[in-house]
């Protein structure tokens, strides 16, 4: 722990730590814009210099010095004030400071900083460099022109997404930031250098010139486009959601955000149940709530209801099925749409044990049917990080490209009792050994093998756990956890033949199968549950809705509220509430409040913030013997999951282009 | 006192004699290598740190010392390399040039024995793209080597496994600075990175590794042939040793020439340079080290000692001892305004001061050139040049920046001279 001194107040830092973080801990603000936390050191921006003794007479990059015993750092010296103008003059002599018509305008750390450190007129009456036009993909929108060159973009594709794809050409003042051969930046991730970007040079394309950041009211919420729950920001205005953003949260989603997560939200706009509809000669005709309240309660079911739930549902939506149902009579619950079946028994099994930040220690990781890129996006860069750490990292499942070293073995389950020499040497030399069972494994009935596998080669140790379920439906957890699961899955519903099916935006399921029930769709696009639905009752989007999401690891976290459903659409916890009424059964509750005391009286673990506890894994059976090949992955089209996303024109366009190849030619301006 | 011809290290230099290695060795290069490996490491190491060696580089660290830094045992299992650094970029120096071409094999028994006493597994002698007959040569001699078992496993029947690569870059002058070359072995875009660490500590694919001048290590084999102190007996006390002067531009003769640190700058011109061009009257000003060292006047530069410390002493730097000549008939802001852009083309782009400075100092030299600037601009200039110096990653920013200072500490007069003369044409033409 070295003591040094900064601005004559004396502190201890932490082994390894840098000037600059010592400054930080002091309280000094030190301005950069190469340096970020998660990315490695380029110290090329310079804006970060101090004075530093014992060292050179001549003031050093903050950001990649070692903080040492016995330093005396001057933060607000001449030396440094000069410096700082000097770097901060530079920046800006080439810089178009077209600030008004810059989206980043507002939120740049540029024109915040030139503010702070900046002289104030420019000496420079040369004229000034321009960069011609780069294209970076549909999400990216370009103005090279402000480019400061700090290669956070290119550092972050390299380093983070893993995919060598941005980088400089030229050098000197000419040098140039762009992709490989101006493609489109083709990963899962891509729009985070967005973020990065302390300048207006990477700004989003779909946002462009829809706001500024002093007009956005800022709301709270938690991504549901997969189900790692990543923690985000929403932007509103009026009743529109304009942009999604990251929020930091480093057991969860870092500070990163899929591609999926952050432009879906133009799909909120688009193709809304904003009145109820009922399904009149074959045909769904618009119609009021009273109406169709009435045509609901006409159909009478008595106990015959059953209830599934969809991918992107909120706990409370679940939780308020669920009393429904139960008042009358029915414990028919599922949230798994596409009839999965796995034994929920013990939802350790089937939960993301180690944690998605704890993945990271792990030393040898087998990945069971996941395509991770596409099932959790931000998750990529963790196992990123374990390759680049010197872990081992195999897979079970057709081929998808990894952004790091990792050896398939085949799509054959049977694999997994035989294990190839490598693969089992690696393991049991492993001191965090761990195991991804994905989707299509659970899919193939794995997971009994993969629980003979974790006993084969402890996978639960002292401090460890390396047994994972990799989901990726926001409400997987949080339903399974409200016992949205039969035994037999969605096939016990089927048998049922329930009079009444309530879909609570149930879009995945295949309804053909329900051929002899009343379908009551709740949800919040005309999507496939909708078309498929007896009566319509139109919801709210998660921006819509204050809720309770449980991620892959088992996090309970919070969404707060953004803006109001369109037109007549109301929350969901108030429809079902709604319906009971018009069923004639009580529900036990009358307000949200209300509703949440008696789900976290029920379940309580949905009543607190961060990790459930699911207790130990169950014990293997002797038997368990793996069978079956994976033929695909469940996500067949990474930008088109969900009813949002296929609502959505910017997620439209990049399946398109990103994964179809059709070219767009870009728009005369 | 001209050096002697016995004294004299590098006795091919103008390839009077054929370079390969028959010939070489005729001239005493490879003689009982093995016999210098076997005195050891580190009386080596010693016997360069006794013979006062500074590097021939430019920026003149004790080589001897240098060496010294590399770690006495692999800890971790790392190899340790020696890279030689042949990219000789800087405007005016040519000397390494002469060694590659005319005399290669002091270069690699060089390389040997600097290698084995840094304990390196391997030698990379990174030449410069422009040089094709020189690289054609040196790889020439190290097939030679290899041959005649010299180099490789168990080089010079020593039992000490050495190779020798031999990487060649693609031009640029950034590439000479020894990270940045480091980079560029590595395959990638050849940029400074940031220090610490050290080449020392990680360097070369994260390895140990220590870059050297090819002069520096041309001249090894040598001095523990002739021993330290015979090296140490040529020029003043801290600038000890021989070294390769390389005087271009208004002399009579511009040449090559192997001489005795601590020369008079008169008596090196007179005696190998056949004197100024238009006599010492018509001297204007001199570039003593290359182009990044500021300029000296031809009166404060007759008397001066050219090494280290005598040219520090006139505010400029000895650099690669490229004596880059001037007399009266040359346009000094236009030649200080080449070299500006020389600089600007050559800035790597990677840290701010550099990459937009460069640029700029040279827009601002060429309006100074015709007198289109405001006098305050001239110290305005000043002052950017002083925001670029020390402020960047590597020392390419104060390159650029010193020539133009040393054109505003010693020409001034000149600068205002053209303003004036540029607002009194504009007026008449008003």
């Amino acid at each position: 722990m070295p003591k040094l001194t900064v601005d004559g107040v004396e502190l201890e830092v932490p082994q390894g730590a840098t000037v600059l973080q010592a400054c930080e801990l002091a309280g000094k603000e030190i301005p950069r814009f190469c340096y970020h936390e998660r990315l490695s050191i380029a110290g090329n921006c310079r804006m970060c210099l101090v004075e530093v003794a014992p060292g050179p007479p001549k003031p050093q990059a903050s950001c990649a010095l070692p903080a040492s015993e016995g330093q005396v750092i001057k933060t607000d010296s001449e030396m440094v004030r000069k410096a700082r103008e000097g770097v901060m003059e530079f920046l800006l002599i080439n810089h178009p400071l077209d600030c008004p018509i810059c989206d980043q305008g507002g939120e740049c750390d540029l024109q915040d900083q030139s503010m702070a450190y900046g002289r104030g007129a420019s000496r420079f009456h040369e004229a000034k460099r321009a960069v011609t036009e780069k294209y970076m993909g549909p999400l990216i929108k370009t103005t090279m022109t402000r480019c400061i060159q700090c290669t956070r973009c290119v550092r972050f594709s390299e380093e983070v997404a893993g995919v060598d794809e941005i980088g400089a050409l030229y050098r000197g003042e000419n040098m140039q930031i762009t992709t490989y051969l101006e493609r489109a930046a083709k990963h899962e991730l891509s729009a985070n250098v967005i973020d990065l970007c302390p300048v207006g040079a990477l700004t989003s394309g779909p946002y462009a010139y829809e706001a500024r950041p002093w007009e956005l009211k800022k709301t709270l919420s938690i991504d549901v486009s997969d189900a790692l729950g990543s923690n985000i920001r929403l932007d509103s205005r009026g009743r529109e959601v304009l942009r999604i953003l990251p929020r930091v949260n480093d057991d969860v989603n870092e500070e990163w955000l899929s591609d999926k997560g952050r432009f879906e939200v133009d799909g909120l706009i688009r193709r809304r149940l904003d009145r109820p509809w009922i399904r009149r000669d074959g045909k769904l005709v618009t119609a009021s709530w009273e109406e169709a309240f009435a045509a609901v309660a006409r159909i009478n079911p008595g106990k015959s209801v059953a209830v599934i739930a969809g991918d992107m549902v909120d706990c409370e939506t679940m939780f308020a099925g669920k009393k429904l149902a139960g008042a009358l009579g029915s414990g028919l619950l599922e949230g798994r749409q596409t009839g999965l079946d796995y034994d929920c028994s013990n939802l350790a099994a089937v939960n993301f044990n180690s944690g998605l930040a704890g993945i990271e220690e792990a030393d040898a990781v087998l990945i069971v049917g996941s395509h991770i890129r596409w099932e959790a996006a931000v998750l990529n860069p963790r196992l990123h990080k374990v390759a680049k750490r010197g872990g081992k990292i195999f897979l079970i499942g057709p081929e998808w490209e990894t952004t790091y070293p990792a050896t398939f073995l085949g799509n054959d389950l049977a694999v997994l009792n035989k294990l190839p020499k490598e693969v089992a040497d690696a393991f049991k030399a492993a001191q965090r050994p761990a195991l991804i069972l994905g989707g299509a494994g659970l899919g193939k009935g794995a997971l009994g093998a993969c629980l003979a596998f974790a006993e084969q080669f402890k996978l639960v140790r002292d401090g460890w756990n390396g047994f994972n379920a990799l989901h990726f439906s926001a409400a997987r957890m949080g339903g399974l956890m409200l016992g949205y699961a039969q035994k037999g899955g969605i096939a016990d519903l089927v048998a049922a033949k329930p009079k009444m099916l309530l879909a609570l935006g149930a879009d995945e399921v295949d309804y053909t199968k329900f051929a002899g029930s009343m379908v009551v769709y709740i949800g919040h696009h005309g999507d496939k549950g909708a078309h498929a639905a007896d009566i319509v009752l139109p919801g709210a989007a998660f921006t819509e809705k204050a809720g309770t999401y449980v991620n892959t690891e088992g996090r309970v976290q919070f969404a707060d509220k953004a803006v109001f459903a369109p037109g007549d659409a109301r929350e969901d916890w108030t429809v079902l509430r709604a319906m009971a009424d018009a069923l004639g059964v009580s529900v036990g509750f009358d307000s949200f409040d209300q509703l949440r005391a008696a789900m976290a009286a029920e379940v309580p673990a949905l009543g607190r913030e961060g990790l459930a506890d699911y207790g130990a894994l169950p014990k293997a059976a002797k038997s368990a013997k793996a069978s079956g090949v994976i033929d695909a992955y469940p996500i067949k089209d990474f930008y088109l999951t969900n009813p949002i996303a296929r609502a959505s024109e910017t997620m439209q366009r990049c399946s398109a282009e990103l994964l179809h190849g059709e070219v767009f030619a870009e728009a005369a301006e | 006192m001209t050096l002697a011809d016995k004294d004299r290290i590098f006795t091919n230099l103008y390839g009077h004699q054929s370079w390969d290695l028959k010939a070489a060795r005729k001239r005493g290069d490879w003689d009982d290598t093995k016999a210098l490996l076997a005195r050891g490491q580190d009386a080596i190491i010693e016997e360069m740190k006794a013979s006062g060696l500074r590097g021939r580089g430019g920026a003149g660290f004790p080589t001897g010392l240098k060496w010294s830094f590399m770690p006495k045992e692999s800890k971790d299992g790392r190899p340790s390399f020696l890279v030689i650094n042949g990219d000789e970029s800087e405007p005016g120096s040519c000397k390494d040039r002469e060694i590659i071409r005319h005399d290669p094999h002091k270069l690699l028994e060089g390389a040997l024995i600097a290698g084995f006493a840094m304990r390196a597994r391997a030698a990379y002698i990174y030449i410069r793209g422009e040089y094709i007959r020189e690289a054609q040569v040196l790889e020439a001699a190290v097939q030679e080597c290899y041959d005649a078992g010299l180099l490789g496993k168990n080089a010079c029947k020593s039992g000490y496994d050495f190779d020798v690569f031999v990487h060649r870059g693609a031009g640029a002058y950034i590439c000479g600075e020894e990270t940045a070359m480091i980079e560029s072995i590595e395959g990638k875009k050849g940029q400074p990175r940031l220090k610490p660490p050290f080449p020392a500590g990680a360097g070369l694919y994260g390895c140990p590794t220590t870059v050297n001048n090819v002069e520096s290590i041309a001249v090894a084999p040598t001095i523990l042939r002739r021993g330290a102190a015979w090296f140490a007996s040529f020029g003043r006390e801290n600038n000890r040793g021989t070294k390769l002067f390389q005087i271009s531009g208004h002399v009579e003769k511009p040449c090559v020439v192997e001489e005795a640190m601590s020369i008079p700058f008169h008596e090196l011109i007179e005696q190998h340079c056949g004197g100024i061009r238009g006599g010492w009257d018509n001297l204007l000003a001199v570039i003593p080290g290359g182009s990044s060292v500021p300029l000296v006047p031809g009166v404060q530069i007759r008397d001066a000692i050219m090494d280290f410390d005598g040219l520090k002493e006139l505010g400029s730097g000895l650099g690669t001892a490229a004596v880059i000549v001037m007399d009266k008939s040359t346009d000094i802001v236009r030649a200080i305004s080449r070299i500006s852009y020389f600089y600007k083309h050559e800035s790597c782009g990677q840290c701010t001061p550099c990459r937009e400075g460069t640029g700029w100092m040279w827009r601002m030299m060429e309006r100074l050139r015709t007198g289109d600037a405001r006098p305050e601009e001239i110290d305005m200039l000043q002052q950017v040049t002083k925001q670029v110096e020390g402020h960047t990653i590597c020392a390419l920013g104060d390159a650029a920046a010193w020539p133009i200072q040393g054109l505003i500490r010693h020409f001034r007069p000149e600068l205002e001279r053209r303003i004036a003369e540029h607002d009194a044409m504009r007026e008449a033409a008003e």
